[in-house]
């Protein structure tokens, strides 16, 4: 639900539930963007191939 | 088709007829629990047997079990990349991959148990912004896609995968910034395993499952968040040995699993306590307060005290004093019994917390409520199980989920 909506109320239910929600899925999004963006620089950017430690 | 280009380099796996026959095995009782759920998709809720006094019934409980159980990989993720415990790394793969399991899984069941999984997206849009249930939906939704984003890198470190260098990249880059996916996984889980707890603590109506607050969280709320980073631990060690036995491997080290085993057992053994004085405050100042006794609650030949004794002694005390010592652990026996009880006593909790709740009698002439799943909701509820064999063999055959496993099984 987005604020625009004709069910939405500033009221602190509706803040604090849609606010968590896009905030979780705000660092969820951010995170695979920057993970994407960046194999794509590594890959295209001639950037040397991380070895395989991953662990 | 030659799979040797498939499977990880310097392991060993069973021959492709034998993997065969397990998996088709698994897919047959996965395909039975499908067909029934297609069964309730197409004919309706009419083929369970909830009834009025059992809105919640056998796929919440089921719900609520893997959902605690899946705590394993919150809490191992917690450990490892906020704490700082370097040897769960060797064990975290496995812990992502059962909690991706059971949340697919809790997700499922809900789908099922809405009747129109089309309006699902209904909870998002439409959100109830007074439902201790939407936060739910919102975290699980939330969770499960970050353990999706945990699992993919997993997934790319197939040998295969691993060739294509823009996959090869987008794992390693995955991997290094897991620290905010497991700090996110943190957040979202602590709240929807306490909610889950907060729904049957605030029931005014239902004596049984009502507890005092802080602010507007019951006890409940913290007790289910406790109760699955103490013992979500256990099913992992449990699943582990079982993958172990099967694979007649050793997969982890001894020093890993006694770590795992010893966390757990404090958090299981200090959550066990909170349980304790939880339940003697309800029993002796919470429900005599609104009319009733201990006893009222505990009246029935199925729902009797043996119940919360098996609870909070047998699958409590026990497993947790066996964890905490370091005898206990290092007896292989032992620590299997101490994560067995471990597991059920969280899955009986889930039980008392959602059935007995709905079992308790509502009005002083009627009796205890009864119900017995239909097949349809059993076929469905063991689906996840099939499902979670097929997913783990799969994965074990194909990726690198255990770090140590080449060096504890060389090959000649």
């Amino acid at each position: 639900m987005f604020p625009f909506c004709f069910e939405w109320s500033w009221d602190l239910g509706h803040i604090v539930f849609m606010g968590g929600l896009w905030y979780a899925l705000s660092i969820i999004g951010a995170g695979l963007t920057f993970a994407i963006v960046k194999s794509v620089f590594d890959c295209y950017g001639g950037h040397d191939d991380p070895d395989h430690g991953h662990h | 088709m030659n799979e040797t280009p498939l499977i990880p380099a310097g392991v060993k796996r069973c021959s492709k007829w034998q993997f065969s026959l397990w998996m088709a095995a698994a897919t047959a009782v996965l395909l039975w629990g499908v067909y029934a759920m297609f069964l309730i998709w197409y004919k309706g809720l009419n083929q369970t047997n909830m009834n009025d006094a059992y809105g919640f019934a056998l796929w919440i409980w089921a719900d609520l079990a893997i959902i605690a159980i899946g705590g394993g990989a919150f809490f191992s993720g917690f450990l490892t990349y906020i704490i700082g415990k370097k040897e769960l790394k060797n064990i975290i793969n496995f812990a992502v991959i059962i909690g991706f399991i059971c949340y697919s899984c809790a997700l499922l069941i809900l789908a099922i148990d809405i009747g129109q999984p089309l309006r699902g997206w209904f909870i998002f849009w439409h959100a109830n912004v007074h439902s201790m249930l939407t936060e739910v939906a919102f975290c699980l939704s939330c969770y499960f896609a970050v353990l999706t984003v945990e699992f993919i890198p997993l997934i790319l470190e197939n040998p295969k995968l691993d060739k294509k260098p823009f996959l090869h990249h987008l794992s390693h880059n995955m991997h290094g910034i897991m620290a905010i996916f497991a700090a996110t996984g943190v957040f979202l889980s602590f709240f929807h395993q306490g909610s889950l707890g907060g729904v049957a603590g605030v029931l005014y109506g239902r004596p049984f499952a009502f507890r005092e607050h802080i602010f507007i969280w019951p006890f409940t709320f913290f007790l289910f968040t406790w109760s699955a980073a103490a013992c979500g631990p256990c099913f992992t060690i449990l699943v582990t040995k079982i993958t172990e036995m099967i694979t007649r491997k050793k997969l982890v080290k001894d020093n890993v699993i006694q770590l795992f085993a010893k966390i757990s057992g404090w958090m299981i053994i200090t959550y066990i306590i909170a349980k304790t004085i939880d339940t003697i405050y309800w029993a002796f100042v919470t429900a005599p307060g609104m009319g009733f006794t201990l006893m009222d609650f505990y009246n029935d030949s199925t729902y009797n005290i043996g119940l919360l004794f098996a609870e909070i002694v047998i699958c409590g005390f026990i497993p947790g004093l066996i964890l905490i010592t370091k005898r206990g652990r290092e007896n292989s026996f032992l620590l299997m019994t101490a994560v067995i009880l471990a597991v059920i006593g969280v899955c009986l909790n889930r039980w008392v917390m959602v059935l007995q709740v709905m079992a308790v009698p509502l009005f002083s002439f009627n009796d205890w409520y009864t119900y017995m799943p239909s097949w349809q909701e059993v076929a469905t509820t063991i689906l996840p199980v099939a499902y979670g064999i097929i997913v783990i063999s799969l994965a074990y055959r194909y990726l690198p989920v255990f770090p140590q496993e080449k060096e504890l099984n060389p090959i000649d």
